[in-house]
């Protein structure tokens, strides 16, 4: 299959080996990766903090860049549930019914990573290997926003010599919410500083998600408190071998 | 005319409240704690049905019909009233509602009046206009009867008194109570204890005081009947003894028939309090002779919700019905508690309907007291899409500020239309990346940024991951050059 990556801008920049996780993967699974230059962003933090005006050529970009992708993979689940969850509505207030058909002909190809594998492409064991202690933590876009369920945890059941540890309340949100972190930093280091309780309770080596904004939160506490504890996205774990370490 | 709501138009901003609540450690944990109690049981008792996305789906629909016909349903509901023998008035905004109150008790003689837990009477302020004019309102909800005798403000509309556990209870009945007058001689620290305090201080006024005061959960258009849930008996007590009922309620709590009624009732108490259903269920149409009150009166309350209509999709916050799931899921609720939102109604159902109901200048930093998680969606049982809602106001927000030049050049809006510009060019981003690269480069140690100007909001608590030499396109084009190589 010829897979688009939309790599999403914040990977782009700050963690490019999240998007070349996801090529390691996909290439792996005898899958062709291809990355259209011509991306940038998707629009959520723009829409989410009002400014949907600024975010409509941002969606106009994204459509006009994948329109005739076979199926796009983002490893970012908050981007995918802007792109499923408001793209349609957004597209329909831009006035544009050749942009409405496109979207709606687009969004149920656009895919979040981990989704992607377990149910376009049927894999759960992508031959991964992790000897690390870990635990996990549904962001808030794949927990109820793209409704993942079960589907991180049976990629990472599948990697081997991996030690997965329940996270104690994982579904609490960490506190990052785009704009919400600047703007409500008081309470949302309040949720943060939970957050990282439950995930030291863990004892894990390394908190894992499908999202790297929440991750870049959370990530931002647990190294300025000098816990050791590191994180990883989902694909870079996924990536990892027995002869390819890659985290 | 420009609606206020309670004082919520003199609170301070959400995030300045919210950063004084986060200080207080008693509040965290009586917020903590309360929160997830409720949270858990109604986790536990909505998982036995398993309809209960049906359920939603058809709560749901039930309130997007009354909405759009809600002109015929008020009609159809106040001729019913009538022809039952009570009396119906509107109200445009509080001060109408406030005299229409006022002059009725005022008619009777009455000094004083019994009152059942009401939103709505909160939403009007009714208790300080009554004590002005020299009639003395009693709140006979336990926890309502804790605020008004410690003096306090509600801070949850279902348990107002979430904010204060049993020890600080105590301090407020022994302070407040005649508690000799009442036959104890002494307080207890158990619930059992101050319930039993509660019910003795209670009973004399249901007994004496001849006019009550209530609000409704619903109004049944088809039989002009109103019906209230609780859970302590105390509602019917102050619904069935008085000489007077006065019953205030928001237009949008009507529903069409008795029927309807089913579906509300296998969410409402589930959501509320985790319970299968309310320990009181009271329904009553007008006067019904040798049985309840005499002269029975409703007011319909508008007060903003007819504007709220107006706008097709922020209107669904007038399909709540007040359980509150809302505020218990909500992870910023849970931690700032709700006197933070200034509001009469807090958290995230609060945040979509206070700024509408009254004049969105009046809160503005609502919308954005949200990390838009998406628990409250989740958690309500009529389905508000309670993020959509927030992101909506924002987007009003926003309009409004970029029509004022101060607006246009805040920090904000300048660094938004700069970002939203370098989106639209892959060579613009490409500059912008080398940019940011460059920029860091002073404050970059290890790996991190511990502080940058600019960015202390965030590395007041937290640190930034550096930014990496290579972005994912250089390496991609790196990559492809080394293949064709």
């Amino acid at each position: 299959m010829l897979v688009s990556l939309f790599v999403a801008c914040y990977n782009d920049l700050l963690f490019p080996q999240t998007g070349r996780a996801v090529v390691k993967v996909l290439e792996r699974l005898g899958h062709t990766v291809e990355f259209r230059s011509a991306q940038t962003c998707c629009g959520q933090m723009h829409y989410n903090t009002g400014y949907i005006r600024e975010s409509e050529p941002l969606l106009r970009r994204f459509v006009e860049t994948f329109r005739d992708a076979e199926v796009v993979c983002a490893p970012s689940s908050s981007c995918v549930a802007m792109i499923r969850d408001h793209y349609p509505k957004l597209a329909r207030e831009m006035n544009d019914p050749g942009l409405v058909a496109d979207v709606d002909q687009l969004v149920p190809r656009v895919f979040e990573f981990s989704e992607f594998l377990v149910k376009k492409l049927g894999v759960e064991d992508v031959g991964a290997y992790y000897p690390h202690r870990v635990t996990y933590h549904p962001a808030c876009h794949s927990l109820r926003g793209l409704k993942l369920g079960d589907i991180p945890y049976r990629l990472l059941q599948k990697v081997r010599s991996l030690q997965l540890i329940e996270l104690p309340e994982k579904e609490e949100c960490c506190g990052f919410g785009g704009t919400f972190s600047i703007k409500n930093a008081d309470t949302s280091q309040a949720m943060l500083a939970d957050k990282v309780r439950t995930i030291l309770d863990t004892e894990a080596e390394l908190c894992i998600a499908t999202d790297n904004s929440c991750l870049m939160h959370i990530f931002g506490s647990l190294h300025r408190g000098r816990t050791g504890v590191k994180t990883a996205h989902i694909a870079e774990v996924l990536a990892s071998t027995e002869g390819e370490p890659f985290v | 005319m420009s609606i206020r709501i309670g004082k919520a138009a003199e609170a301070p901003p959400f995030q300045e409240a919210a950063r004084h609540a986060l200080e207080d450690s008693q509040l965290r944990h009586n917020m903590r704690h309360a929160t997830h109690v409720i949270r858990n049981k109604r986790n536990n008792i909505v998982g036995e049905l398993p309809d209960w996305e049906q359920l939603r789906a058809a709560a749901s629909a039930a309130k997007a019909h009354v909405m759009r016909y809600l002109d015929l349903y008020l009609e159809q509901f106040e001729r019913n009233v009538i022809k039952a023998g009570g009396h119906v008035h509107w109200a445009s905004d509080a001060d109408e509602a406030r005299q229409i109150i006022r002059d009725l008790v005022e008619q009777h003689g009455g000094k004083e009046v019994i009152k059942v837990k009401t939103m709505t009477s909160e939403e009007i302020e009714l208790n300080p206009e009554l004590a002005a004019h020299g009639i003395t309102p009693y709140e006979t909800d336990l926890a309502e009867l804790i605020i008004q005798l410690g003096e306090d403000f509600s801070s949850h509309f279902v348990v107002p008194a979430l904010h204060i556990n049993h020890l600080q209870i105590r301090q407020i009945f022994k302070r407040k109570m005649p508690l000799e007058q009442m036959g104890l001689s002494d307080l207890g620290e158990k619930p059992p204890e101050l319930a039993e305090a509660a019910r003795r201080y209670l009973r004399e006024k249901f007994l004496r005081v001849k006019i009550g005061v209530s609000g409704a959960n619903f109004a049944i258009a088809e039989t002009g009947s109103l019906v209230v849930v609780e859970s302590e008996g105390n509602g019917r007590m102050c619904l069935t003894l008085p000489d007077v009922l006065i019953t205030l309620v928001g237009i949008e709590k009507v529903v069409p028939t008795f029927q309807d009624l089913e579906v509300f009732f296998n969410m409402l108490a589930r959501s509320a309090t985790g319970e299968r259903m309310s320990p009181y269920v009271s329904v009553w149409t007008a006067v019904n002779p040798n049985d309840g009150p005499k002269e029975f009166h409703v007011v319909l309350l508008d007060n903003g919700r007819t504007r709220v209509l107006e706008d097709e999709e922020g209107r669904q916050a007038l399909h709540c019905i007040r359980c509150a799931a809302c505020l218990n899921a909500c992870p910023v609720y849970g931690r700032t508690g709700g006197h933070a939102y200034g509001a009469v109604y807090p958290g995230p159902i609060g945040a979509i309907l206070m700024p509408q109901l009254q004049a969105l200048e009046h809160s503005q930093s609502l919308p954005y007291a949200s990390s838009l998680c998406g628990a409250c969606y989740e958690a309500c049982p009529v389905k508000i899409n309670i993020p959509e809602v927030l992101i909506h106001l924002r987007s009003k927000l926003v309009q409004g500020k970029q029509e004022h030049i101060g607006g246009k050049l805040s920090r904000e809006n300048i660094g938004m239309k700069m970002m939203s510009r370098v989106f639209q060019s892959e060579s613009r981003l490409r500059r912008a990346h080398k940019l940011a690269r460059l920029g860091q480069g002073p404050f970059k140690a290890d790996g991190v940024v511990s502080s940058m100007p600019g960015f202390s909001a965030w590395t007041r608590s937290r640190d930034l991951p550096a930014i990496p030499k290579q972005s994912f396109r250089e390496w991609w084009r790196d990559r492809g050059r080394q293949k064709r190589a």
